[in-house]
């Protein structure tokens, strides 16, 4: 980068101008108009490194799109279910909660010898069953919490929001009723402590120091964002979910039941949530009632910046909320969370229907 | 006389005129009623929660405003006040420069939100506003230099309003009533016992000074609003609740309408965070901002009844009652389910949130009108039946949710 761009402002339409003098400009319009995802990427991946130096910047972009990663599984359950049933689950945190302690049940409590065996296989012995416990249970919990506390209230989102308020209190109290009241530490297992240091011998990335679990986190979020858009784009299932989100009365004329189809989806989401929340739960290493509802303001910008209802919009709003998350902690920690709503607000008036949108509200 | 002051909005139940009669008096004469710090500071909280849940009624229940940055501007009154009386010495005038200047900061904060509702519609309004409110609770947790951080400020009164401060030489009498009740209802034949236990000397000092200042202001504010809401203003803020596209239709513009609602209740949030920061004399992030008060805000609203100013003081009491002496009760219960490993842990004291939680889900359900809808709903069934009105019932502004 040369010394001109170094002053560049972290926003995105300032720094976009500057760039639009030496690219072709006009593809670059038709990029800001038609890929606003990438668009917003690029800018804040050149502003970042313009900035920050480059050593410092790959750990904090790694660092970032493992948090993004994190944030994605959170928050995909939540967007997809306002895409396909336009329900607005606010108790969405509680669920992240619940697949916290439920893992971490599983991890400090049940299979804690194998967490803590220096081998990874024996460790994935530990994780997969409290990964898929986490899910199990937030998933059976989220199809009850759908039976009793949502369906009657479909279509109607002032109260979906009254009474998922209502219910994510109810679950947080059953949580801390199970689980008592005190924070939990969950130690991470053993092979995914600790770091790896890039030989020194290598050029440019020498020497610097990758946190092996936030890697773990980007593969596992990178294959569960494949999963679904594999799953949304070529399964039947997909094609019926896409459809359900254009129009639901379409697809019931077609005389699919769609009510089972939410409620698929909604286990499905909670599911996720619960995914999110084990691997929330291993990153901060102690698990309290509340983390889920700390999330939700993270978890609530990343589905407003993608576009509610978009799965896509969804991966690169919480790549970006990740990223600048790291980026704006590391130049001063006091703004990251109010440079994360900042840039809500900015990609809101620039876009009002978010990056990708799906659904006119 | 009643009709102006209650701008012909009357309770129209006799069980809700008799409850707010109890409301309205006990307040009144909260400190010579109740005896102990606990029962003041519930008196007190009671009349600031009046005065917020009031100002978000108009919003969520008159408007359809959904928005969770209220505690925002409650957070701003309290820190203006407690922010200038730090940084002024605890004189009137720091009391006031710190009402006036968080009311600005309020009105330009409140004025921006209004205008963003402009490009970001409903449902995406309410959760930009839940994470703006997110955005300003972090920033007062953040800049602990000037705001305390996490460890909040001490708010040092006026001496006036201060408990050093003593209007009066000798101690007034006052009669402590659930002392009254209990022993009339336990040992009713030795009268006169009950009644030496049950008296007490009120030391009437500042505090109780600063006290009669939130009930007179918490008056004022909620006969304004009633007065407002019954006015053509509030009129045309139910046509946008019912029916945004046609009162828009008919000619009003529902934008300014809207951007007036959000900004005044921000006003009347900021004058009560004030008043909270004067009465508890100490603010942090966890009593004035965090999103767990503006569930509880949320919470007293719709128990009391969306769309019904009444319902605001019947469900700030209601709620904050349950808040200080739910736990008693489970207590209570919990001494004779000891022992039973779940059910123990269920009632346990920790867990009134709990059943709270339960409750409020149940009651959207079954009485989405709230307690005052309800009650209003039940006396205007009992009056048609008494005497069937010839061209179907009057119409009831009952919030339809």
């Amino acid at each position: 980068m040369t010394e001109e761009t170094t002053a560049m402002p972290l926003s995105e339409t300032g720094s976009g101008s500057e760039r639009e003098r030496r690219s072709p400009i006009e593809w670059l319009r038709d990029q800001r108009e038609h890929r606003a995802h990438l668009f917003l990427l690029a800018i804040m991946l050149l502003a970042s490194i313009a900035v920050i130096d480059f050593r410092t910047w790959l750990v904090l972009t790694i660092s970032g799109v493992a948090m993004g990663a994190v944030l994605f599984l959170m928050a995909s359950g939540m967007t997809l279910t306002f895409g396909l049933m336009s329900v607005l689950n606010l108790a969405h945190g509680a669920f992240i909660s619940l697949g916290a302690f439920a893992g971490g049940t599983v991890l400090a409590f049940w299979l804690d010898g194998f967490a803590s065996s220096p081998s990874f296989l024996t460790n994935l012995v530990a994780i997969i069953p409290a990964l898929l416990f986490a899910a199990f249970i937030a998933g059976v919990v989220g199809l009850v919490f759908e039976k009793l506390v949502i369906k009657p209230v479909y279509g109607d989102h002032l109260k979906q929001i009254l009474v998922t308020v209502g219910g994510s209190i109810i679950l947080m109290q059953l949580i801390e009723v199970i689980w008592g009241p005190n924070e939990i530490p969950v130690t991470r297992p053993e092979a995914l402590q600790g770091a790896f240091l890039v030989p020194e011998a290598l050029p440019l990335i020498g020497g610097i120091v990758l946190e092996k679990y936030r890697l773990v986190a980007v593969v596992l979020g990178l294959a569960i964002y494949a999963g679904m858009l594999w799953i949304i784009d070529r399964t039947r299932i997909g094609i019926l979910i896409r459809a359900g989100v254009e129009s639901r009365e379409m697809v019931e004329i077609q005389g699919y039941r769609i009510h089972l189809l939410f409620l698929g989806v909604f286990i499905a989401g909670s599911a996720l949530a619960g995914l999110g929340g084990v691997m929330w739960g291993m990153y901060k290493e102690l698990l309290t009632p509340h983390m889920g509802d700390e999330m939700m303001i993270s978890v609530i910008v990343v589905i407003i910046l993608g576009g509610l209802g978009s799965i896509r919009g969804c991966f690169y709003g919480a790549l970006l909320v990740g990223l600048i998350n790291l980026y704006i902690g590391f130049v001063e920690p006091r703004l990251a969370a109010v440079a994360t709503v900042g840039l809500m607000v900015g990609v809101l008036m620039w876009r009002p229907q978010g990056l990708i949108p799906v659904i006119k509200v | 006389m009643l009709s102006r002051i209650l701008s012909e909005d009357f309770p129209r139940s006799k069980t809700l005129t008799a409850l707010l009669l109890v409301i309205v008096v006990s307040l009144a004469l909260g400190p010579f009623l109740f005896d102990g710090i606990r029962a003041f500071t519930t008196l007190g909280m009671i009349c600031v929660f009046i005065m917020v849940v009031a100002a978000y009624d108009l919003m969520l229940g008159y408007t359809h405003i959904v928005s969770f940055a209220h505690t925002m501007f409650f957070g701003i009154g309290a820190y203006g006040v407690a922010m200038a009386v730090d940084g002024m010495g605890n004189s009137f005038g720091a009391v006031l420069v710190g009402i006036i200047g968080a009311l600005a900061v309020s009105f330009v904060l409140s004025l921006l939100l209004g205008l963003l509702s402009l490009r970001v519609k409903a449902i995406f309004f309410a959760l930009v506003t839940l994470a703006v409110a997110f955005a300003f609770l972090s920033l007062v947790t953040q800049l602990y230099n000037i705001t305390g951080g996490e460890d909040g400020m001490r708010v040092r009164v006026p001496r006036e309003l201060g408990p050093a401060f003593r209007p009066f030489e000798n101690s007034l009498p006052g009669i402590d009533v659930p002392t009254l009740l209990k022993g009339l209802l336990t040992q009713p034949w030795n009268i006169g016992q009950v009644w030496q236990e049950a008296t007490f000397e009120v030391r009437f000092n500042g505090r109780n000074v600063m006290y009669y200042v939130l009930v007179a202001m918490a008056t004022g504010v909620f006969l304004f609003l009633l007065r407002l809401v019954n006015s053509p203003f509030g009129r045309v803020l139910q046509a946008i609740r019912e029916n945004e596209f046609r009162a828009e239709a008919l000619g009003y513009r529902t934008v300014v309408y809207r951007t007036a609602v959000v900004i005044l209740s921000a006003l009347v949030a900021t004058l009560a965070g004030a008043g909270f920061a004067l009465i508890n004399r100490y603010v942090n992030p966890e009593n004035t901002l965090n999103f767990e008060l503006m569930v509880f805000i949320l919470l007293m609203c719709v128990i009391g009844g969306m769309g019904t100013l009444y319902g605001a003081i019947v469900g700030s009491t209601l709620f904050i009652l349950a808040q200080n002496y739910l736990q008693d009760l489970l207590g209570w219960v919990g001494q004779y389910t000891a022992g039973i490993p779940l059910v123990e842990n269920l009632l346990g004291e920790d867990h009134w949130l709990l059943w709270f939680g339960v409750l409020f889900v149940l009651s959207v359900y079954f009485f989405p009108a709230g307690v005052v809808g309800q009650l209003r709903i039940w006396a205007l069934q009992r009056r048609n039946r008494k005497s069937p009105p010839p061209s179907g019932p009057e119409a009831e502004p009952v919030a339809q949710t």
